[in-house]
């Protein structure tokens, strides 16, 4: 096994697209490190990306903010503007392990590591995220949702690594929010969580909005139908409970230990409205 | 296998030593150092017994590569007392017998640092959850919570 510390992305890129054997991205290695401990990756090449240059900050751009790959998801938690501008984004990303797991672990290293139940994609999802994505045939930028294939996989291909999760610049009277269940009270894996994201008009009717459910099928889904229910109205009951309908009706969910099928799909209703009554106050709707 | 060569900086002290790729900072301290004091207890993050301070963060070690420490600053519980001096949590964790086996104990005293560190006076529900990464089968807790809230106590007096 080598060990390497490349300082920019195109050494990163070259080192993964030139390797024989095995190779893994080394961010926080919260995920890495288990499986290797576990003997279920064996990789032949390690690339620490925590060396290469802005890939450990948060930049506010014109477009509105870039969290670099290596940001553990503690900075993003102390990052006053991120949180005003994007909170469910925020906490999600806090939801994600204790306070030691937290100063390692990245929200791209929770997207790549592809699990259904993974606390900050839905958020990311409904934010509409983009992943910069740098590779062998140079730079592209993909909605978030399209990197998680199924459990475990993802659709990057050989030599590409997530640089950094781009998220627009919020527009006025707009808000975001992520709950999930879990039964205890905190460091946990979701049993089922619903990312919400709205923008109102001035009358506080709901004009953007974009709804994800979490650890319902073998990816997160971005419920398309749920937004629909939303778009054009306020928060009146019935429209509340169309929504939680239909993201009961989204739910394509495994039954095991954790949670039933007919329980997953009520709470992804239920973690729905919660969270778009929670987007909607943060958007500044009464 | 080839080494990976680090120069790091623990508790203070420059430290230069050769470690295995895949060989975690956890082992590189206990079985190349001699700095026994941070404890496999899971190996995989769960339990935070082997919780030390990197470059102002608190993290596993168990989740940390040796090779990584490259440059950086670690802080571990060999480095809370003065010679014979006591840090104050370390006294009141004694006081308040917050400890019976012991395993977690230089777990809970760095996390318990950092966390008064970053927030002096904390609620006792802000030390149950910024403890909440570090487990402990004997003391029930409710000890430790007593001996940090005393050690935030005699600090803010300091």
């Amino acid at each position: 096994m080598r060990y390497i510390r490349p300082l920019s992305i195109e050494d990163a890129v070259g080192l993964l697209a030139g390797s024989a054997g095995t190779a893994a991205i080394l961010a926080g290695g919260s995920d890495l490190l288990v499986r290797m401990k576990g003997g279920f990756v064996e990789p032949d090449l390690i690339v620490d990306i925590k060396a290469i240059e802005g890939l450990s900050e948060i930049r506010e751009t014109a477009d509105g903010f870039s969290i670099g790959a290596a940001v553990p998801c503690a900075v993003l938690g102390e990052s006053a503007a991120l949180k005003k501008a994007w909170p469910g984004v925020v906490e999600a990303a806090k939801l994600i392990g204790s306070k030691q797991v937290q100063g390692r672990c990245t929200i791209v290293g929770n997207l790549c590591n592809a699990s259904p139940a993974a606390d900050s994609v839905p958020a990311l999802v409904a934010a509409g995220a983009k992943a910069l994505v740098a590779g062998p045939a140079g730079k592209r930028t993909i909605p978030v949702e399209t990197v998680p294939t199924g459990p475990g996989k993802t659709s990057l291909a050989k030599g590409e690594i997530i640089e950094a999760i781009l998220l627009d610049k919020r527009p006025p009277r707009s808000g975001d929010a992520y709950l999930r269940f879990i039964p205890r009270t905190e460091m946990d894996i979701a049993v089922v969580s619903a990312g919400v994201n709205l923008t109102l008009d001035e009358q506080g009717v709901v004009r953007v909005a974009r709804v994800a459910v979490g650890a319902a099928a073998p990816t997160v889904l971005l419920v398309e139908e749920a937004a629909e229910a939303l778009i054009g109205r306020t928060l009146d009951e019935a429209t509340l409970e169309r929504l939680a309908k239909v993201c009961s009706g989204a739910c394509r969910p495994i039954d095991d230990k954790r949670g039933t099928i007919e329980f997953r799909r009520k709470v992804a209703g239920v973690l729905a409205k919660r969270a778009t009554t929670t987007a909607y106050a943060r958007a500044g709707g009464k | 296998m080839a080494g990976v060569a680090v120069s790091t900086t623990i508790n203070g002290d420059s430290v230069e030593y050769l470690c295995q790729p895949d060989e975690t900072l956890l082992d590189v301290l206990r079985d190349r150092l001699g700095l026994t004091g941070a404890k496999e207890g899971c190996g995989t993050g769960d339990c935070g017994a082997c919780s030390i301070i990197l470059d102002d963060r608190l993290v596993c070690s168990c989740l940390v590569l040796g090779a990584e420490a490259e440059g950086r600053r670690v802080e571990t519980v060999e480095g809370m007392a003065h010679g014979d001096r006591l840090h104050p949590l370390q006294q009141k964790f004694l006081e308040h017998a917050a400890l019976q086996c012991g395993i977690c104990t230089p777990g809970f005293l760095i996390a318990a640092k950092d966390l008064l560190a970053k927030n002096p006076d904390p609620t006792e529900e802000e030390i149950r959850f910024g403890l909440a990464g570090n487990l402990c089968r004997c003391t029930g807790y409710d000890k430790i919570v007593r001996a940090v809230q005393d050690a935030a106590n005699v600090m803010k007096g300091a």
